[in-house]
């Protein structure tokens, strides 16, 4: 009981002081849980991130699911779990109702036409970054590419997408091995 | 509650086919703007988004959080967490023993080799959705007219921020205060 408490206390703290999503809380979860837990070791929760990367799902709450099941089994993963998530839950319903009433004010509208600039910015540098570690070859490129036209231009599923990406892997490790 | 079900149904999907974190949840958020007209429009995506990313938490979270509030309330933005949340925790607890054993399986190896790329590429369309919004007018006729100069500019300034040696460890909050900033003073 005393360590389901200490899973959620942990993950609510990391969820709280994290600006930024996945990548930007990598310090905070060393601080919590390799240092002062020792719930798992820095390896671990790289080994983590990756499947985060490839899995279904936030990797912050991945990466909570995994650390509460390794510890407390179903019941750790869950707490932990909602641990991450209640500060999210309280912060943004708050910035929700209070920012409404303030949406059709014509300052706050050009200040939002700003941020959204900001934030197209913000994600083509995330794609930079990605795409940095993730497009490593012709096909890796390819793959990129063609995900990105389907998706963009001609209004494709991002479902079907990301499964066929998927299965064309897979194939092509198969051909690797043939050879 | 019609809207409720759909929140679940919506953020569930999301949540099990959304792979590569909270930013691969905007497709599908892109998406449900399209098909769910009444929730709320593409162009408040982009405010949902900026506010995400300037508040604590995880971004898919978080926007599942203001998506669920905006068309249900609280208890919208509840379940539309919960069900973003779902499929995950559920997979991770399979994976977790299933990997024990496959980690280095050379179909796994391959499946995620084809993954990362397409997930990079799905990022992309996402941020040119934003893009196409925050910068572009929507006129047809002449490049002049098509393009918000104004924003553009702003945009490869912002752009060059993140990767010019001195700026680009600034938190996003900043980016996202100097964009705030900038389109208050001059009107965009």
């Amino acid at each position: 009981m005393k360590e389901l408490f200490e899973l959620y206390s942990a993950f609510f703290r990391i969820g709280l002081f994290t600006f930024g999503g996945g990548y930007a809380m990598l310090p905070m979860l060393q601080r919590e849980v390799v240092n002062h837990h020792r719930w798992t070791t820095d390896e671990e929760l790289l080994d983590c991130y990756a499947i985060g990367q490839c899995t279904p799902g936030v990797i912050a709450i991945n990466t909570a699911t995994f650390v509460g099941y390794r510890r407390r089994g179903v019941v750790g993963g869950i707490v932990a779990t909602l641990g991450m998530v209640s500060p999210s839950l309280v912060i943004i319903t708050i910035i929700a109702m209070a920012l409404s009433p303030f949406m059709s004010n014509p300052h706050v509208a050009h200040a939002f036409a700003g941020i959204r600039v900001a934030v197209a910015a913000l994600i083509a540098s995330s794609v930079i970054k990605l795409a940095k570690k993730s497009v490593k070859d012709a096909v890796g490129i390819a793959l990129c590419a063609a995900a990105f036209i389907l998706v963009a231009l001609a209004g494709a599923s991002p479902i079907l997408v990301t499964l066929g990406a998927g299965l064309f892997g897979f194939v092509m490790g198969k051909v690797r091995d043939r050879k | 509650m019609t809207d409720i079900l759909w929140l679940i149904y919506e953020f569930f999907k999301a949540g099990l086919f959304a792979v590569g974190g909270g930013l691969a949840t905007l497709p599908f958020l892109a998406r449900m703007a399209e098909s769910h007209p009444a929730w709320f429009t593409t162009e408040m995506l982009a405010n949902m988004v900026a506010i995400s990313e300037s508040t604590p938490g995880p971004l898919g979270v978080n926007m599942a959080t203001y998506v669920g509030y905006t068309v249900a309330g609280i208890p919208g933005g509840a379940i539309a967490t919960l069900s973003l949340v779902a499929p995950s925790v559920a997979i991770i607890m399979l994976i977790y023993r299933v990997l024990q054993q496959y980690k280095n399986s050379a179909a796994v190896k391959s499946i995620f080799g084809g993954l990362r790329p397409a997930v990079t590429g799905l990022i992309a369309a996402a941020g040119f959705s934003v893009f196409r919004m925050a910068v572009l007018t929507g006129e047809t006729g002449s490049l002049a007219a098509l393009v918000n100069w104004k924003a553009l500019a702003l945009f490869a300034a912002l752009l060059a921020g993140t990767q010019w040696k001195k700026t680009k460890g600034f938190h996003p909050v900043l980016f996202i205060a100097v964009g705030a900033l900038v389109g208050l003073l001059a009107s965009f």
